[in-house]
């Protein structure tokens, strides 16, 4: 071991140094750069049917997610959207059974039943294996995008984002936000309630519904009105005095904007060449600009400060890219290999993998690794639950192995001291493991020299 | 500071107002209690403080309500932010984000504080309020009484001078409350903050007051000297109750005043025996315990143990219900006894254990069977409650427990006479409501109820009601548990006491010599009366009034 130690710089700080990964010290990532990361995977999930390629995505997001998260109440509400993603994919094949559909090969005989004349419909009828794919195609594509937006929603903290929006959307995020902190708190108030109502006697499966919801319901309106009240005596939405005149400009630089907008969004999607197609691209790039300023001029109206803000940092553009990479190579592949992407289902063939498909998928699991882990007390570090929950414990996230590194073993002031002569002031045990220094000793196999020389 | 100039206040709807022509004011730097029955206005007098009232809730205030000279009705809550702060109940309820860090800085980001000195106001906050250690901790992983201090310490940040506190210190255990309130008294005497409280437990914070606002119901309110208010509030702690028994006037309002002036007591009473005396007005004495029900054994559970993850919740502990007895439940939050009536319901996990009931093996019976014998109320009563009125939940439990209908209306109109079955049970008081669940779980007519925390949100007269109601049912044979941080209450009723902490059981016994000699848990007489084991005025008025009539006789 004082062998190792010899050739590698000792002390944590030294350590630290020499990598360049000085980045992942535990703190928590840019909501934002989770969510567009999430989005970037989201578009590449709908750019294909492909199940694997499908498969291997959600794959990639539930590895980052389950590395990535914390023990907050918005981290554990990622297994609900993946049993959404399941209930998805059931009625997508379920309905293209009740409905039947065409196909050559036939799985199960089942009769055809004619509805009555005011419904000319025809349920069920032989279920092919065309028909089946079909619908789990479809349901995989769906389920896999609303993954995604899972995970971004167990990644991102919801109330960070909310200091990340722009000061003239201040108020529209916190209703989106106050909105997605819904969910989890929902999962949360289920689970009490649902627990309560074992305490009662004549609860059947026929009154869950009303026996849980109800409950719930009236405990979350309560909930977030006390929240609103909270927030309101604690001046949020306060404003400034602006003069009319500023206020007047802002509205009208809002509505240019928009109506640049929708000329933009027209001529980009417009098919027919009636309109030229640079038309799109200006109309939208200017109306962006107008839109930016109009934000920038609302934004002094609302004079807030941020708290330590969330920075963007070289880990969140990485998080970023991670989640582009897919995006674009999915995009490029679904036109460039329709075959690929859109796996036929009739004829019936074999979804395949290509490598460049792979890679591109590949790099959505990155973040897992090259992003810092969440802060320590954000969740990894195991607190007991509230005596009177059972709410199930999230898992926790291991520790970065890049960090291990962090804490060599001669951090430990004994080895450091059974390498240094005892003639050393007292002081220099102290001080070796906190500072930098020269490593003199790097080719040197002999115990590195005492800081006594150098103190 | 705060100044209520002939506020009369009705609810949108309402026929009646809640507050009629409020006039008093609270001094820059005052310690100001409010207090009353429960649904008199309490709350609607201090939401009108920061302008929550009427603006957020809507209804007609008339006459003018000023803070700091800013009047409210040209001012919404969010312009007083930097002058008034509000904490509630729930700590957790009001927070917007979800750090300690964050909490305290988030009334600031509002006000639009440099990012500098936010930054040094957080740090100041932290180590005012004696939270520095968790700074980076999640809010809801903190204890109640830290939440409470963070909650405090958020307002305080964002420069509030006047706190709005109503109940802050109903949750919690006796010794976080002690620290919330020793950190508010810090708050008013170093930083002059000027406090406003409504509290439904006096005891706790009546000596610390320099005014009373006293809310006696029809929206009539008075206001003065603590003192004064409390020779005749209708509500008030034992202490005073004492008082009032022994003539001292004016009333003492600690323990320390009221033994300074109970020594000739103590000498009067030193011949009498705590123990043949009723300490809640139709309670039995220890002296005659009730008897022995030849059909009923009560609850006995051996080696229980509750684990949650890496947490050892409940740490083998032998716990004992014998029937026809309460059975106290003390401890600070955490110590396991929410988990150790939840696994005794069959509803809460358990790792290992064996428990019975009148000699009935329960561990890994099905739920149901379980239900038969063991029914717990939960400590949020509401949960059990789904349908959409009172009788409907009755008769549900009638149906439900097997019983003729109407058993489950009769009960409750035992335990709260006049509830109007068609309410929704959601717009009950919570003592109405906490006695409909209580019903409810008591239709089926089980050998053993547990209750935990009935007593939360509940005042003096509806603190009594429910004590004479499970004397009743102990009466019956019944073995009654109730895990309780309300040393007055277990002092009325309570026949055994097991305190429990860090899983453990550590101390059994009958609640005369527990309750009595506990720093903690002991209640106010018993303090007062020390070292003779009195636990409730009601004992002593007992005691004086035989006493004095065995005098009329001589």
């Amino acid at each position: 071991m004082s062998m190792s130690t010899a050739t590698v710089p000792t002390g944590p700080v030294a350590s630290v140094r020499t990598r360049p990964w000085s980045h992942s010290l535990p703190r928590a990532l840019h909501p934002g750069a989770w969510w567009l990361w999430a989005l970037g995977c989201a578009v590449a999930a709908s750019r294909t049917t492909n199940p694997l390629i499908l498969a291997l995505l959600v794959a990639a997001v539930s590895v980052v997610v389950a590395w990535r998260r914390t023990e907050a109440p918005w981290a554990m509400a990622f297994r609900l959207y993946l049993g959404l993603a399941g209930f998805i994919v059931l009625v997508r094949v379920g309905f293209r059974i009740l409905f039947g559909a065409d196909g050559t090969t036939i799985l199960i005989g089942l009769p055809r039943i004619q509805l009555p004349e005011p419904f000319a419909i025809t349920l069920f009828g032989p279920v092919s294996a065309e028909a089946l794919l079909s619908g789990l195609y479809g349901g995989c594509q769906l389920g896999a995008m609303v993954i995604c937006v899972g995970a971004a929603n167990a990644l991102a903290n919801p109330k960070r984002l909310l200091a990340a929006v722009p000061g003239a959307l201040y108020e529209f995020g916190a209703v989106l936000v106050v909105a997605l902190s819904v969910f989890p708190q929902l999962a949360e108030s289920v689970q009490r309630v649902a627990r309560a109502r074992r305490l009662r006697s004549g609860q059947g499966r026929r009154h869950f519904l009303r026996q849980v919801m109800m409950p719930v319901l009236a405990d979350s309106l309560d909930r977030s009105l006390d929240l609103a009240a909270a927030m309101d005596s604690r001046g949020y939405g306060r404003r400034g005095e602006v003069a009319a005149g500023a206020r007047h400009l802002t509205s009208v630089l809002l509505l240019l904007a928009a109506g640049g907008m929708c000329v933009g969004a027209y001529a980009a999607l417009d098919t027919s060449g009636a309109t030229p197609g640079w038309l799109g691209a200006v109309a939208l790039g200017t109306s962006a600009v107008v839109a930016g300023t109009a934000f920038r001029l609302a934004g002094w109206r609302a004079r807030r400060t941020r708290y330590r803000p969330d920075r963007w940092r070289a880990a969140e553009a990485v998080a970023v890219v991670c989640g582009l990479v897919p995006a674009v190579v999915l995009s490029w592949l679904s036109s460039a290999d329709p075959t690929l992407a859109y796996p036929s289902v009739s004829p019936l063939v074999w979804p395949g993998l290509t490598v460049p498909g792979l890679i591109g998928l590949l790099v959505a699991v990155l973040p897992a690794w090259a992003t810092p882990p969440p802060p320590d007390s954000a969740g990894s570090k195991p607190s007991p639950p509230p005596a009177d929950s059972t709410s199930p414990k999230a898992v926790p996230a291991p520790t970065d192995p890049t960090i291990s590194q962090a804490t060599p073993p001669s951090a430990d002031p004994t080895s450091s001291e059974a390498a240094s002569p005892p003639a050393g002031p007292a002081d220099s045990r102290a001080t070796p493991p906190c500072r930098p220094r020269p490593d003199p000793a790097a080719t040197d196999p002999a115990p590195p020299a005492p800081e006594a020389e150098e103190a | 500071m705060i100044r209520f100039n002939q506020v009369t206040f009705t609810h949108s709807g309402a026929d009646r107002p809640t507050l009629v022509g409020v006039d008093f004011e609270v001094p820059e730097g005052e310690f100001a209690l409010v207090a009353g029955r429960t649904g008199v206005g309490k709350s609607t007098l201090l939401g009108a403080v920061n302008g929550h009232v009427p603006h957020f809730t809507g209804g007609r205030l008339a006459g003018r309500v000023e803070v700091a000279g800013l009047d409210t009705r040209q001012h919404q809550p969010r312009d007083l932010a930097h002058l008034v702060g509000v904490v509630g109940q729930d700590p957790l309820a009001g927070f917007v984000t979800d750090s300690v860090e964050e909490e305290l800085a988030y009334g600031m980001e509002q006000l639009g504080v440099a990012p500098s000195v936010m930054r040094a106001r957080v740090e100041e906050t932290l180590d005012l309020l004696g939270i520095a250690d968790l700074r980076g901790r999640t809010l809801r992983t903190l204890s109640g009484g830290q939440q409470q201090r963070v909650a405090i310490g958020s307002v305080l940040a964002a420069g509030a001078r006047v706190l709005v506190l109503d109940e802050p210190t109903s949750a919690l255990d006796p010794t976080s409350a002690e620290e919330v309130l020793a950190a508010l008294l810090r708050l008013v005497h170093d930083l002059g903050v000027t406090c406003l409280i409504a509290e439904h437990r006096l005891e706790r914070v009546a000596e610390y007051a320099d005014r009373m606002v006293l809310l006696s119901g029809g929206g009539a309110v008075r206001a003065g000297s603590v003192a004064e208010i409390m020779a005749d509030s209708p509500i008030a702690p034992p202490v005073v109750e004492l008082g009032r028994l022994a003539g001292w006037s004016p009333p003492p309002l600690s323990i320390r005043q009221a033994r300074r002036l109970a020594g000739p007591w103590r000498q009067r009473l030193a011949a009498a025996d705590p123990a043949r005396h009723p300490r809640a007005p139709d309670g039995p004495t220890a002296d005659r315990p009730r008897p022995p029900d030849s059909d009923h054994s009560g609850l006995s559970a051996r080696g229980l143990t509750v684990v949650y993850g890496q947490t050892v919740a409940v740490r083998q502990v032998d716990f004992d219900l014998p029937a026809g007895q309460i059975t106290v439940l003390m401890g600070r939050n955490g110590s396991g006894k929410s988990s150790l009536l939840w696994a005794l319901s069959g509803v809460g996990p358990v790792r290992a254990g064996r428990w019975s009931v009148d000699g009935q093996d329960l561990a890994g019976a099905p739920a149901e069977t379980v239900r038969r014998s063991i029914r717990l109320v939960p400590q949020n009563a509401a949960d059990l409650l789904y349908l959409d009125s009172v009788r409907a939940e009755c008769a549900a439990a009638d149906q439900h427990g097997q019983r003729p209908a109407g058993t489950c209306a009769e009960l409750l109109d035992r335990l709260a006479p006049g509830v109007d079955p068609a309410l929704n049970p959601r717009d009950l008081s919570e003592g109405q409501r906490l006695c409909l669940a209580v019903a409810v779980q008591l239709t089926s007519q089980p050998p053993v109820l547990l209750l935990d925390e009935p007593t939360r949100g509940l005042d003096y007269p509806a603190k009594a009601a429910l004590g004479s109601v499970l004397t009743g049912l102990a009466g019956q044979g019944r073995a009654i548990c109730v895990a309780t941080h309300d040393a007055e209450f277990a002092a009325a009723v309570a026949d055994r006491v097991v305190v429990m902490a860090t899983g453990e059981s550590i101390l059994t016994g009958p609640a005369t010599s527990v309750l009595t000699t506990s720093a903690i848990f002991a209640s106010q007489v018993a303090k007062v009366m020390s070292p003779q084991p009195w636990l409730t005025v009601a004992q002593l008025a007992d005691a004086v009034h035989r006493d004095a009539t065995a005098q009329e006789a001589v």
